[in-house]
């Protein structure tokens, strides 16, 4: 296990290396800095005597070599519109897309698993039916409409939901207010997760009943709901685990646009902004923290797996 | 590549393909509704009432009318012509950066699976590294640096969806290798290039088509995600992406503007979805697998 572990710990940091040195290629190699890029009035002299301060002139390895030497000792540099060192930048607003993401998956989580689990159970009804169609829109709603729909619908007409932000302007800041400031944007981007999940849970559920150690049960006379409760669930939910790595980068990507949809201030607004501005010390901020939660919520997911199953061991 | 050859043109397999097929009466409504929108993004010209481009600022907003059937938007532009015309540059889109996925990961797959070993191993860690880290960030920060032109978006679309492809036609080639043509083939001194385009690749077509289905799905989706945050294909071209962009700002007062777009991108990914699914069924002789 600690061998295992250390492997993986390993293969993380060439990633990260890996992962980094390719977007820094990417955001560096074509001409037109940030400050030309945020203020066209700036004049050539000017621009030039920036990028040269900002080291913008230096080949790209030794720019690449200078953010490296100071990246792995935690500093990321100033942000070029915030003036805000990017840790700084990037500490205040993880909290919030932390809330959003994780929230969305619990809701997916709690509601994919019984739907999809009812639909094997009952395969071929009008509710696996209806779950199957429902699942299908699920993952074919683009996120961005499904939030304007939401705003139409509940902040417009119904006026029920706030539209935009985590806390209304000039009202003491509550739970209340937070939770009704959440839950239109969590709901969006559990969307697509919840329908995928419960595809899932549903064709390893299907499968698991089909197996000789559930007809055994049956064939002992257990009661139904002991075969599904004992034997079955248990079984079936093992492989739904795996899906759960796929699930986070799917909920960072979402983050991204239904942060802009909500104004909501987390870290996917902040990529949006970073990227069309050319923030470049933000811009590698982001893709280091982002690579490192992937890396962490696969590590988890391998170890839960290993937890669940007995029947596997790491190497 | 995978269409060189067309072995499945055996009038046989065919009619028991749709046979099965025809049983999904959802697929069998979505292909026809796929059918209809592709007709009109390729007769969009025939068909637009109007120019998609033309301003009118006195006719702002106008209501649905025998004029203007689905009414004009912010810029007095008539909504009908422009949600036509969006169909074939949002099609054209979805179905390019396709066909790029299609051949990166087809590519990626094919020599992964053929050559095996450390081949096999780099690319299989490529596949699963762009597979965990999120895309969609790549794909707007490209976008955000290289320009939000036609080809650009077709390409980052493409590059970021090619990743299930590969897998899936190297799980097809590790499949086919075995079996006795190949080494047949091999025998009679066919080259590795020649095994592997003539003998293999016609092996993975089924599997490629399904792909190829759900891509489609996938890229639309995509795109219009990009086109969202402005960094998909660029107004003045209309696309169902950035005509919803559009409208968001005038959510408040005029909210059908948001509603036609959106619910044209769900209906086609949701048809490429469930015709995809059903494909797989149809197509799949150890069928059964998923609903």
């Amino acid at each position: 296990m600690t061998r295992y572990l250390l492997t993986r710990l390993l293969q993380g940091v060439i990633l990260l290396f890996i992962v980094s040195a390719v977007v820094f290629l990417i955001v560096h190699s074509t001409p037109g800095g940030p400050a030309i890029l945020n203020n066209p009035d700036v004049d050539p002299e000017t621009a030039k005597a920036i990028e040269r301060d900002l080291g913008l002139t230096d080949p790209i390895a030794v720019q690449y070599g200078r953010w490296l030497g100071r990246a792995v000792t935690g500093n990321f540099g100033r942000s070029y519109q915030h003036q805000f060192p990017v840790i700084r930048l990037i500490r205040t607003r993880m909290p919030n897309t932390l809330l959003l993401a994780g929230t969305a998956l619990l809701l997916a989580i709690v509601v994919a698993l019984p739907l999809g689990v009812i639909s094997a159970v009952r395969r071929y009804s009008i509710f696996d039916y209806l779950a199957t169609v429902g699942s299908f829109f699920g993952v074919s709603i683009p996120g961005f409409w499904l939030g304007i729909m939401f705003i139409i619908v509940f902040s417009v007409t119904l006026g029920w939901l706030p539209s935009a932000g985590m806390r209304t302007a000039g009202v003491a800041a509550s739970a209340t207010d937070l939770v009704r400031h959440l839950i239109m944007p969590a709901v969006v981007l559990s969307t697509f997760p919840l329908a995928q999940l419960m595809r899932y849970a549903r064709s390893s559920m299907v499968e698991v009943l089909s197996q000789d150690y559930v007809r055994t049960a049956r064939a002992k006379g257990l009661a139904p709901r002991r075969v599904i409760a004992a034997h079955a669930l248990r079984n079936a939910l093992i492989p739904v685990v795996t899906v759960l790595g796929v699930v986070t980068p799917r909920l960072l990507s979402g983050a991204v646009i239904t942060e802009t949809i909500f104004a909501w201030p987390g870290l996917g607004r902040l990529a949006v902004d970073a990227a069309i501005t050319r923030d470049y010390p933000v811009i590698m901020g982001l893709t280091m923290t982002t690579a490192v939660l992937v890396i962490i919520s696969n590590l988890v997911t391998d170890v839960a797996y290993v937890a669940l199953d007995p029947r596997i061991s790491l190497r | 590549m995978a269409q060189d050859a067309v072995p499945y043109g055996a009038r046989s397999p065919l009619s028991v393909f749709w046979s099965r097929f025809r049983r999904n009466r959802l697929a069998v409504a979505a292909l026809a509704f796929l059918a209809a929108i592709h007709l009109v993004a390729v007769t969009a010209d025939v068909l637009a009432p109007y120019d998609p481009a033309a301003l009118d600022l006195l006719n702002q907003f106008a209501s649905p009318s025998t004029v203007n059937l689905l009414g004009t938007d912010e810029s007095g532009r008539d909504v009908l012509s422009r949600l036509i015309v969006g169909a074939r540059v949002s099609l054209t889109v979805g179905l390019l950066a396709m066909l790029v996925a299609i051949v990166l990961g087809s590519a990626v797959g094919a020599l992964a699976g053929f050559y095996g070993r450390l081949t096999d191993g780099i690319l299989m860690r490529v596949t699963d590294g762009m597979l965990t880290i999120p895309t969609f960030f790549l794909a707007l920060l490209v976008l955000a640096v290289f320009g939000s032109k036609f080809t650009n978006v077709v390409l980052v679309i493409g590059a970021t969806g090619w990743m299930i492809v590969s897998r899936v036609v190297r799980a097809e080639v590790l499949r086919t290798l075995p079996q006795e043509f190949v080494p047949a083939a091999r025998a009679i001194g066919a080259s590795d290039l020649r095994i592997l385009v003539r003998h293999v690749m016609p092996q993975t077509f089924a599997s490629v088509i399904v792909a190829a289905t759900l891509g489609v799905a996938y890229a639309i989706l995509t795109e219009s995600a990009l086109s969202y945050l402005g960094l998909g294909v660029q107004p003045p071209t209309p696309t169902w992406g950035n005509m919803l962009s559009g409208a968001q700002q005038y959510v408040w007062t005029k909210p059908h503007l948001a509603i036609y777009p959106g619910v044209l991108i769900m209906l086609c990914v949701l048809s490429y979805n469930v015709v995809g699914d059903a494909l797989r069924d149809a197509l799949d002789p150890r069928a059964g697998r998923s609903m």
